[in-house]
């Protein structure tokens, strides 16, 4: 194992702010007053709940971290039991077990909803998701309708902005009924602000492993960051923390100093981690000195590398922007492709690997395409498959052969560093 | 005289393999796993360096293959059994440029180029098309899985199975011999189905002849030439298939071995 078990000052400080946003979760469900609004992680327009001062709250942050914990499975047990089909999303039984479970998880007890937002409607389990919610809490569900992206220029047309902005408006209206507020404008600008400069910090963490070595790795070191990215993106500590981790990841890039002792593969990875076993998947590819330069899933929630940007000028219509455009999941398959190709080619990597999920087949449907579309251009290119929160799923052995496999195949043998365990 | 081992601990059989120092097979051995890995490997490579008459330090490397390589305590290398497979199908036969591989719980393409892995695909968390769904076959019909592929090849009508599931394929065989069925046609459609979920498999990597068949289904006479049938084509196959991963890591060990001499 060459891994430096780094854990610099960005690690610290997501855990305190990580630990504060759920202590006021917790204060939340123990009657602080604050509502909470449930949303999804797919461009999530955090920014407008800031405005109201209503808490975020991720079912899918939730329950990848009842995963990475190793306490999914009970979880998404009793949801089957409740008669969820073992081939539901794991994600959604996992929250709906864990709600019935009087919404106790090891690091914060999850309030009830005052609002469901269903803002990703790409996924019809996701609204089945909401809807089921909406039916056990007694909350109604909002469903912000986004479009995908349908254009060959991959631009959102101007009708479906305007479809999006008077669906804004309309939840604009639903929170001010929640909080018995108005919309303080002047408090949405200054959280679209702070996101603004939060987004351009994150590109700038992401460009970062165009470097050689990379300073840090783009997929297992990359999840650290997400949960401020979407849980404190457009307050105060969330700009905070992107600042440190800046500051810290640019001086390790500066020193040349990479996730493991040694840069051997650079790799692109698309897909998300298999949450319940992220330890022994990261050994798999460490033993090779493998490290992902970029990866597809660290924008599930918002694209800011190739130049989004909010606009504090224009904070609706950024949020509109964000939705419709600059996040993975609303994008179409080409664009996909297309963003996989230019993580290879500008951030240098010479191999995709694709961790397809068994309980998504929403997003893991073409990519038994995509591993062809690339292998076809002399990409050398692995799909495995797992879970991202059903630990059955994971069969060790078999996942390390393939892996073990694809790096030998890769190694332009009979160099014997290049086969050696 | 030098020699070098490969050692393939598979799911189900332990296979090993001593070569000398031009690449001669001297010694082989076939051993059942069971329960405890670590010792199969021992246990292997005692029963191979018996074969062989041939001392322990006579032996210049050893390299562990298969589910069980890292628990070859005593081998130097560790590599996977599908860069052994397609090393092992380019020794004994230089022009392969597809193995298909059927083992106990595993199915697998490998494109090859120069002995090299190019791509390959296997089957997921699921014993249909391997060696499994065989055994699972014969049990059900009272046969030994030896004599199944000889069997099969006398079907005249072969039935249509409506699985390759391999624990549901035991009611599906029940009730073709509740029908009536013949013996061979009923073994006939297992062969064919199974043929036919592999090639779909291999297809993955692209089907480039020349084929390698490898692996211990690999001795089964009906799947050799239901593929044959199938890919319109015909398949390398050796008496030595079965110990195909186990030759591929003894002529990596022989290379390891040879370079560090080089190296030193």
């Amino acid at each position: 194992m060459t891994e430096n078990h780094y854990q610099g000052k960005l690690h610290h400080l997501q855990k305190e702010l990580m630990s504060e946003y759920y202590a006021a979760l917790t204060a939340s469900a123990n009657g602080s007053g604050v509502p909470a609004a449930y949303l999804l992680i797919g461009g999530n327009p955090v920014e407008l709940l800031r405005a109201f001062d209503i808490l975020p709250v991720f079912p899918e942050v939730n329950a990848l971290q009842l995963a990475v914990r190793k306490q999914s499975l009970p979880f998404i047990q009793s949801a089957e039991f409740m008669g969820y089909s073992s081939d539901n999303c794991a994600y959604v039984k996992a929250d709906i077990g864990m709600y019935f479970g009087g919404r106790q998880t090891p690091f914060a007890t999850i309030p009830e909803p005052s609002l469901l937002l269903c803002n990703y409607v790409g996924c019809n389990v996701y609204l089945d998701w909401f809807g089921h919610l909406a039916e056990f809490t007694g909350q109604s569900a909002f469903q912000l309708d986004i479009p995908f992206i349908r254009s060959a220029s991959g631009k959102p047309s101007k009708e479906d902005i305007e479809y999006v902005l008077r669906q804004l408006h309309h939840l604009i209206e639903r929170c001010e009924e929640i909080t018995g507020r108005k919309l303080d404008e002047e408090k949405l600008r200054e959280a679209v602000r702070l996101s603004s400069l939060t987004g351009d910090l994150w590109a700038k963490i992401k460009h970062l492993t165009k470097r050689t070595p990379a300073p840090y790795d783009a997929y297992f070191d990359s999840v650290t960051m997400m949960a401020p990215l979407y849980c404190l993106r457009g307050t105060p500590q969330g700009l905070e923390f992107f600042e440190t981790a800046y500051a810290e990841l640019l001086a390790k890039a500066e020193a040349g100093i990479g996730p493991l002792e040694k840069e051997r593969f650079r790799y692109v990875i698309e897909g998300p981690p298999p949450w319940p076993h992220l330890r022994a998947f990261r050994d798999m590819f460490s033993r090779w000195d493998a490290v992902a330069v970029a990866s597809t899933y660290s924008t599930v929630g918002g694209l800011w590398e190739f130049g989004f940007s909010h606009d504090p000028d224009h904070p609706l219509e950024s949020i509109a922007r964000h939705l419709l455009e600059w996040n993975l999941t609303n994008r179409n398959f080409l664009q996909r492709y297309e963003q996989i190709e230019r993580y290879l080619e500008e951030w240098n990597a010479s191999a995709l690997v694709i961790h397809s999920v068994k309980s998504c087949r929403l997003f893991s449907a073409g990519q038994g395409d995509m591993r062809e579309y690339f292998t076809k251009r002399g990409v050398p290119t692995l799909l495995v498959e797992s879970d991202l929160e059903d630990p059955r799923y994971f069969s060790e052995a078999q996942m390390r052969n393939r892996i073990d496999a694809f790096f030998e195949s890769i190694a332009h043998r009979p160099t014997r560093e290049g086969v050696t365990a | 005289m030098k020699y070098a081992a490969g050692i393939d601990v598979g799911s189900t059989q332990t296979k090993c393999i001593i070569i000398d120092e031009n690449k001669r097979i001297v010694a082989r051995a076939l051993t059942d796993t069971g329960a405890n890995i670590t010792r199969a490997g021992e246990r292997g490579y005692e029963a191979v360096l018996a074969a062989g008459g041939i001392a322990r330090e006579d032996v210049l490397c050893v390299v562990g293959t298969g589910y069980g390589r890292f628990k070859v305590s005593f081998g130097d290398l560790q590599i996977t059994e599908i860069t052994c497979h397609a090393k092992g199908a380019s020794m004994l036969f230089p022009d392969t440029a597809t193995v298909i591989d059927m083992g106990g719980q595993d199915a697998k393409g490998i494109s090859v180029q120069n002995g090299e892995v190019v791509d390959f695909v296997m089957n997921d968390k699921c014993a249909a098309g391997t060696g499994r769904f065989l055994s699972t076959a014969a049990e059900t019909l009272g046969l030994s899985l030896d004599e199944i592929g000889a069997i099969s090849l006398k079907a005249r009508n072969p039935v249509r199975l409506s699985t390759v599931c391999t624990v549901f394929v035991e009611s599906d065989i029940m009730s073709y011999v509740a029908q009536g069925k013949k013996t061979e046609d009923i073994l006939g459609g297992i062969h064919s189905a199974i043929a036919a979920r592999t090639i779909a498999l291999v297809r993955r990597v692209g089907l480039k002849p020349n084929y390698t068949f490898t692996g211990g289904v690999s001795l089964n006479v009906g799947m050799v030439k239901m593929l044959e049938e199938k890919l319109g084509a015909p398949l390398n196959v050796s008496p030595d298939s079965h110990y195909m991963g186990a030759i591929g890591a003894a002529v990596f060990a022989l290379e390891h071995a040879m370079s560090t001499t080089a190296a030193s």
